[in-house]
């Protein structure tokens, strides 16, 4: 009984959806108020309904209701309460009822943080949102519904992807589809600016604070991804170049690009008609990601059991999407003017040429990504694109676009002058030049790429510290006075130029060795000594481990003991490696078993990666720079200036 | 500087910016596109000397061998019609077993032994690695004798 209700809460969800698309629209169009006031309580019952559904099937997994289909394929009796509550989202009906709740998630927030917004602006959003969320439940209703009952229920079920029992499974996939589904406010605001036939900077003011918020969700997402792929897929890579990390990476950099080119919109109401460009691109390309990843088209362990119609109605539904806002755009893109003026050198520009860069780089991507499925769908034959590729054009691209990091913040808008402009650049030049000369002989080997990686996260990190100190002196106020959004700029520069470094410094100086260690064996790696005392067997909730014991030592002290792991899944008969860490800030050593061979012996991966934390530092540091931007006080006092207008009104009426 | 000469040095600057972008991209995307063979295609001469490509299939079950150290393998891929023996030194993956399908990156010696830098294998027990399964359908699908053999 408790499957159907889920379901049936999905299918009023529908009709919720349906009808506040085109009431609230229609009441928008015609200017009738009570039309226009059905948006928030119909986003409200949306968020709602998904939310009991969601709770449903969670509830399903809690007790093991094997007569779900979903929950049968996707769960065991073993497995343990925590991965059953997330492996809601383990499988592909229960990711997308996850999307669901984001969507309506967000569209309930919107209703919420919008007070400061015209009522007809809200609805046309949430109006837009709610076709959205149709498109999405008519998928989940008609190829996907996670509540299929099994005839006869199965005694047991078939348990969860081993390489899914992990916390990485809890965090990442909420944390990339909030990113997902959040630029789909974005696009909502745009396509109602667009109807509304309104685009100005108070379209880019509102617009923003969405834009940055779902931006951060995807880049913590997409580090978690990676964080996750690293440790668990006992390889020792942190990108693939994957086509599914691709697949959330494009949307990333446009994205990237939208908020940087928001900035302009809002400040000078310029690049209008680009900014919605990217606003309708970002969210399409997370729909592109949405279809390559879940249609089956990619091998990876992201695409699950495959089934042409869901591709297909993924496929269609990203065509209706993109041709119609599109074709809206076309009809009045003309009408938009061109905003405020700027030389040729001005922050204007240097944004520009950083959206050109970002948006060439994401297009470079993409081709890498979906050349091999053409070819393939044309049955010109089996190709692949291989990770050198992605590096040898992306690394370029991005060179210059690090380099305007620390220029665009210390350049005027409207008009900068040169000779100004590199007066206050000295500083970080001098640093980064001596940090990329200085850095790669610390490390005893030079090369010219770790130089210039190095110079340039310098070159970044002097100019924000420098920013930061200009202005505390220029205003005589402290760190903590500044504005938030400024801040959280800073923040989030000084992010990339952390992931710069650990970029750079993995890829000059990680060494990486597979190798047979027989029991009292040792191998040395970056200084440290690691001692192999053979492997153990232990039994674990649902699974049987084989465990090494590796000592780790330096100069013959003994620091601590690794335990690698190769672990067989009972149900799955699936082989997993898990792998030991010793971190320290600096660097990690990374050890995983290989086989068994003969006489007790192993074959090992030991792995020395220097900095590596701090590429995903430099993330957590970009999304809590879009934390602070979105906490700025002048989204807020907007709320409040109008609403002691709407008192004042009410007052003298 | 006048609005026309800014404009044009605008568009100019872009470009230049997506000329050497699509430069750059094309002679990446030339020298690193990996072309897929089945063994059977590999075993008719059609798969090239010097460059690295993927070749895949099925580990045909009791070749799988353990030389020298113990880290180098060597195993034969077969797609059921034509065997391709090829040498790995490093950890397979953990999905990497005999009888189950599997995709091997690497060039081709003139001896005729493929050295696969890369051995990839699904991350999920019941799907076969899409390449390996196109290799089994061709030769399938040219041999009607084998197909008995293939469920």
């Amino acid at each position: 009984m408790i499957p159907e209700i889920g379901h049936f809460a999905l299918i009023l969800t529908l009709f919720v959806a349906l009808a506040q698309g085109g009431i609230t629209l229609a009441g928008a169009a015609r200017g009738n108020a009570t039309w226009i006031g059905f948006a928030r309580p119909a986003a409200r019952a949306q968020f709602s309904l998904v939310a009991i559904s969601f709770v449903l099937l969670m509830w399903s997994f809690i007790v093991k209701d094997f007569s779900v289909s979903y929950v049968a394929v996707n769960s065991n009796s073993q497995l343990p309460w925590f991965y059953r509550m997330a492996a809601v989202w383990g499988g592909h009906e229960g990711s997308l009822l996850l999307w669901l709740l984001m969507q309506t998630g967000w569209a309930y927030a919107v209703s919420l943080f919008s007070r400061q917004l015209p009522d007809v602006m809200v609805a046309r959003v949430l109006g837009v949102l709610g076709l959205v969320t149709a498109g999405f439940l008519l998928f989940v209703l008609l190829t996907s519904n996670p509540f299929e009952r099994l005839v006869p229920a199965p005694m047991e079920g078939m348990d969860l992807n081993p390489l899914l029992q992990d916390v990485g499974l809890i965090f990442h996939p909420p944390l990339l589809y909030m990113g997902y589904v959040g630029f789909s406010v974005v696009f909502a605001f745009a396509i109602a600016a667009l109807l509304a036939g309104q685009l100005d900077s108070a379209w880019a003011r509102w617009s923003r604070p969405w834009a940055t918020a779902a931006w951060l969700f995807l880049t913590l997402g997409i580090a978690l991804g990676s964080w996750w792929a690293y440790y668990e897929l006992g390889w020792g890579g942190w990108w693939f170049w994957d086509p599914v990390e691709n697949s959330s990476f494009v949307p990333w950099l446009v994205g990237t690009a939208l908020i940087h080119s928001l900035a302009v919109t809002e400040k000078r109401a310029s690049f209008k008609n680009w900014t919605v460009l990217l606003a309708i691109s970002t969210f399409a390309l997370s729909l592109l990601g949405a279809f390559l990843v879940r249609s089956g088209v990619l091998t990876s362990v992201h695409a699950f059991a495959t089934d042409p119609r869901r591709g297909v109605f993924l496929l269609m539904l990203f065509a209706v999407v993109v041709g119609s806002s599109l074709l809206l755009f076309a009809i009045r893109a003309p009408k938009v003017g061109l905003g405020g003026r700027f030389e040729l050198f001005s922050r204007e520009s240097l944004l520009l040429v950083n959206n050109v860069l970002l948006a060439v780089a994401a297009g470079a991507v993409l081709l890498g990504t979906l050349y091999p499925l053409f070819i393939d769908a044309l049955g010109m034959g089996k190709i692949s694109v291989g990770p050198p590729y992605f590096n040898l054009v992306f690394v370029p691209l991005m060179v210059p676009a690090l380099l305007l990091i620390a220029v665009g913040p210390v350049a005027n808008w409207k008009r900068a002058k040169l000779r100004d402009v590199l007066k206050q650049l000295n500083l970080p030049l001098f640093v980064a030049v001596v940090a990329g000369v200085g850095v790669p002989f610390l490390y005893g080997r030079w090369s010219a790429l770790v130089a210039l990686g190095i110079a340039l996260a310098a070159w970044i990190a002097t100019a924000v510290v420098m920013g930061i100190f200009k202005r505390m002196r220029a205003t005589r106020s402290g760190l903590l006075a500044q504005p938030r959004s400024w801040m959280g700029m800073h923040i989030a520069h000084l992010g990339m130029a952390v992931f710069v470094v650990g970029v750079t410094l993995v890829m000059g100086y990680e060494t990486e060795q597979d190798i047979r260690m027989a029991p009292g064996q040792t191998v040395t790696a970056a200084g440290y000594e690691l001692t192999f005392r053979g492997v153990r067997s232990e039994l674990g909730a649902n699974y049987a481990a084989q465990v090494g014991d590796i000592v780790l030592s330096r100069d013959g002290r003994q620091l601590r003991l690794m335990h690698p792991e190769k672990r067989n899944y009972f149900f799955s008969e699936m082989p997993m490696t898990e792998v030991a860490i010793d971190a320290n800030g600096l660097r990690h050593l990374y050890v995983a078993l290989g086989e068994p061979l003969a006489d007790g012996a192993w074959s090992v991966r030991v792995h020395y990666k220097p900095f590596i934390d701090w590429i995903w530092i430099g993330c957590i540091l970009m999304a809590l720079g879009g934390l602070l931007a979105i906490s700025d006080r002048r989204y807020r006092l907007k709320r409040r200036e109008k609403r002691t207008a709407v008192i004042a009104q009410e007052a003298k009426a | 500087m006048k609005t026309r000469h800014k404009r044009i040095a605008l568009i100019a600057g872009g470009l230049a910016v997506l000329g050497v972008a699509t430069a750059l991209v094309l002679s990446a995307f030339q020298s690193n596109l990996l072309f897929f063979f089945t063994p059977t295609q590999v075993a008719a001469g059609e798969a090239p000397q010097e460059r690295a490509f993927r070749v895949g299939g099925m580990v045909q079950t009791g070749s799988v061998r353990r030389v020298g150290d113990g880290l180098t393998v060597n195993f034969l891929i077969t797609d059921t019609a034509k065997t391709i023996p090829v040498s790995y030194t490093g950890i397979l993956p953990d999905l990497f077993s005999e009888g189950k399908g599997v995709v091997a990156q690497g060039k081709l010696g003139p001896d005729g032994l493929f050295r696969a830098q890369e051995v990839l294998a699904k991350h999920d027990e019941n799907y076969m690695p899409r390449e390996a399964q196109h290799a089994l359908d061709q030769a399938s699908k040219t041999s009607d004798a084998t197909r008995s053999q293939y469920p």
